[in-house]
């Protein structure tokens, strides 16, 4: 069966661009669960096995350093790519993500085709393009 | 370059990009202006957004109701006819993409800057203004007749923080 993925924002105007361009990838999804915030990420992760996490950094409750940090930190779940997309674009925020172990970072605003790229790059053995 | 050229260069390079790759529309920057004290009554879609840091202060969006429909409409592809929480939504989104580049952009002169969630206001005749003597610089945009104004404002709140670059202090509150 085809994976899902995880879409975390507590914007639901870029929850909803991103199932469109995850769509357009022509990535085979079989369901995109969407969070408002890393709180409802992780009681999501509880409940399915995405086989990717796009995750925006500034939320509230649960911010997505946070999740990163508790995705990164479990058994069960530290296999999972997460990448951040997020208007956060400085170095430390970016460093700091790296150094928790983020698979990719996207700058928002971003295209179609930038989100494509940076997931063809992390996704290939996962979820063929 | 002062504080108020290089503000006013991020706005108009944050919000012309925003435009052009959310959006797919080309925006051009109108004359700048500096407002400092009681701002004229709104009417429409406004949105604020903190910063904070060893600068801190606000930028804001504001738009007619006729003008957030149509950036929910393009963002979304949607058909947005009246403003309802989704327009609201896109307007926050654009704010925080816009303000969000400005501040990334600001980071490499005023060092590291902390970005508040958003707040959108949307009523008639209502005023923002700041608790401070502030100074606002208001950067206007025009999309097909309607104009989307972005203001930025910014204070240095730690003495060693780049003595060269100063602006007036500010709070801001919103009064309805």
């Amino acid at each position: 069966m085809a994976p899902d993925v995880l879409v975390v924002d507590d914007s639901a105007a870029i929850r909803k661009i991103l199932q469109r361009v995850l769509r357009q990838t022509g990535m085979d999804i079989h369901t995109i669960h969407e969070a408002g915030d890393g709180q409802e990420a992780v009681e999501l992760l509880k409940l399915h096995k995405p086989a990717l996490i796009l995750t925006d950094i500034n939320m509230p409750k649960m911010d997505g350093l946070q999740l990163l940090a508790a995705v990164k930190a479990s058994d069960a779940w530290r296999h999972i790519p997460v990448v951040m997309i997020t208007t956060e674009g400085g170095e430390a925020k970016v460093g700091e993500a790296v150094k928790l172990g983020a698979a990719g970072y996207v700058r928002k605003p971003f295209t179609a085709d930038q989100i494509k790229e940076k997931l063809a790059g992390i996704l290939q053995p996962v979820l063929p393009l | 370059m002062n504080l108020h050229d290089l503000i006013v260069n991020c706005i108009r390079h944050a919000t012309a990009n925003v435009f052009s790759t959310m959006l797919g529309v080309e925006v051009h920057a109108g004359e700048v202006r500096v407002e400092n004290g009681a701002p004229d009554a709104n009417d429409g879609v406004v949105s604020l957004i903190g910063l904070a840091g060893s600068w801190t202060g606000a930028g804001s969006i504001s738009c007619s109701p006729t003008l957030a429909c149509r950036v929910c409409s393009a963002l979304l592809m949607t058909d947005s006819t009246a403003v309802d929480e989704e327009v609201l939504d896109a307007v926050a989104e654009l704010t925080n993409m816009i303000i969000g580049s400005v501040k990334t952009d600001l980071e490499e002169h005023l060092g590291p800057l902390g970005l508040s969630i958003p707040t959108v206001v949307f009523g008639r005749n209502f005023r923002t203004r700041s608790a401070g003597n502030a100074d606002w610089m208001v950067v206007p945009f025009d999309w097909d007749g309607e104009c989307l104004q972005v203001r930025l404002c910014l204070t240095q709140t730690e003495r060693d923080a780049r003595p060269n670059l100063q602006v007036a202090s500010h709070a801001c509150t919103v009064d309805v």
